[in-house]
């Protein structure tokens, strides 16, 4: 550079008077600007060069599992001969599981139109957009209303003998029950007390559907009787 | 040797072909990245600039990334399938056992298909778990959400209509069962199961159903419904980052 631009900082409150400016600060206001969201980077290449690299990831490891872990392939469809058990798609299998407990309806139909309904309306609840704990005000009045909750939905499903969601309820309840006093900050009793309701609701039934479709896929043979994977059994 | 590569790629990028295709210099300022980006039609879809905190792997652990790409994965191995396929009964079951014992490498296509569509209801199950407990379904990412759940709907069709497509026993029972529940909905029941089968058993006319769904209707919904998600991603300012994401890098 022939010469050397001569740059200045001060206040003024005319723009444009003031071309030369790298920072323009009218009076009374101030620079000074949180992100707490943090700096920006250029996708090219940053975010770029991490997708590409996740792709290859993921490609190998598909490639090594199909190199070695073939698709099955039983016997021509036979509408005369039903397996025992007939069992449909892993990740229906959960329902399926609901089905041995509950009526065709509730089971097949209003429960999942229910889950489904929940998961669309979740962001339309404005209800503790913070995230406050559960715990956090009016402790005992809402222990209360909690322990009334459990034990009705618990009784309820001893009536219809459900027990594979009794488990996975009964455990997350007994998580809920411990992170109750909350006197412990740290540790993972502090780490829960700071739970919001909607966190308990979403452990609770993603608990529940990983136990049913566990068991559908795994312990349950002919009849869906309990059986045990390793153990020998038709199918 | 990195310098022979280096002058090569130079020369390629200094000739008329590669400037008539990417109309731009090579990508070394923010200006040429930005238009890397933007002026690329594979691309625009993506934000020009992404928050440091973003990128880090706990903020997203690339599961929806990762769904995507399986999309793209299934769709190349999906259609390389179709070569050898006929939707029709028997002859679809035949079809499976050409794949494993006369097309070169029939069973590693079938294989990596199938993985892929059990690995992608799986991450997008788990993408949509992680979004939950980052708060990523509040504002102003509400709708977006919303396209999410649709998105999870289309994967599950997509991989309950592929299931019944190799015609074997465990195709065709698995499919008799997951109707079946159709037909507890009351009044209404057998009739959407019958249009959903083009009969009131699981024959021919559902093969070619499923068939369809799966090749033609449901990836293309999926596409449509993919290109909003992405495209909302970024009109929304972004993915979620917390105040809780400290610099340290924990949590």
């Amino acid at each position: 550079m022939m010469e050397k631009t001569k740059i200045e900082s001060g206040f003024s409150s005319d723009a444009k008077k003031e071309p030369r400016r790298i920072v323009f600060i009218t009076r009374n206001t101030s620079a000074k600007v949180t992100d707490e969201r943090g700096p920006k980077l250029m996708a090219y290449p940053h975010l770029l060069v991490r997708e590409a690299i996740v792709f290859e990831v993921l490609l190998i490891g598909m490639v090594l599992i199909a190199l070695f872990w073939d698709a099955p392939l039983e016997q021509l469809a036979n509408p005369l001969l039903t397996p025992n058990p007939a069992k449909a798609p892993w990740y229906f299998l959960g329902l399926q599981e609901l089905l041995h407990f509950f009526p065709p309806f509730v089971a097949g139909i209003l429960i999942p139109t229910l889950v489904l309904l929940g998961l669309i309306v979740i962001p339309y609840f404005h209800v503790n957009v913070e995230g406050k704990p559960l715990w956090g005000e009016q402790a005992s009045k809402r222990l209360g209303i909690v322990l009334g909750v459990v034990i009705a939905l618990l009784l309820l499903l001893v009536v219809f003998d459900a027990w594979t969601i009794i488990v996975p309820t009964v455990l997350v309840a007994a998580l809920l029950l411990a992170s109750y006093p909350s006197k412990a900050t740290t540790g993972w009793r502090g780490a829960l007390g700071t739970k919001p309701l909607s966190w308990w609701v979403m452990t609770w039934f993603i608990a529940t559907a990983v136990c049913l479709t566990v068991v559908g896929t795994f312990f349950r043979g002919p009849g869906w009787s309990w059986v045990w994977p390793w153990g020998t059994h038709a199918g | 040797m990195a310098t022979t590569f280096h002058t090569a790629l130079e020369n390629l990028r200094s000739t008329r072909v590669w400037k008539s295709i990417f109309r731009r210099g090579p990508a070394i300022t923010n200006r040429t990245r930005s238009v890397a980006v933007f002026g690329n039609l594979f691309l625009h879809w993506l934000p020009v600039k992404v928050r440091e905190k973003s990128l880090r792997v706990r903020a997203a652990y690339y599961l929806g990334s990762l769904s995507l790409l399986l999309f793209i994965l299934l769709v190349v191995t999906g259609v390389l399938l179709m070569f050898y396929y006929h939707p029709a009964a028997p002859k679809a079951y035949h079809d499976m056992k050409d794949l494993r014992f006369v097309v070169s490498n029939g069973v590693f296509l079938r294989n990596m298909h199938r993985i892929g569509a059990h690995l992608m209801v799986l991450l997008v199950f788990a993408h949509m778990f992680h979004v939950f407990y980052r708060g990523g379904f509040k504002p102003p990412h509400e709708f977006n959400w919303v396209v999410g759940v649709v998105l999870l709907l289309v994967t599950l069709f997509l991989s309950y209509t592929g299931y019944l497509l190799p015609w074997d026993q465990l195709a065709f029972w698995a499919v008799t069962v997951g109707t079946n529940i159709i037909s507890a909905m009351p009044l209404i029941g057998n009739k959407i199961r019958f249009v959903a089968l083009g009969g009131n058993i699981v024959g021919e006319n559902a093969l070619l159903r499923f068939y369809v769904l799966h090749v033609v209707i449901l990836p293309l919904i999926a596409f449509l419904f993919i290109g909003v998600h992405f495209w909302r991603v970024q009109k929304d300012g972004g993915l979620t980052v917390r105040s809780k994401d400290d610099d340290d890098g924990k949590n």
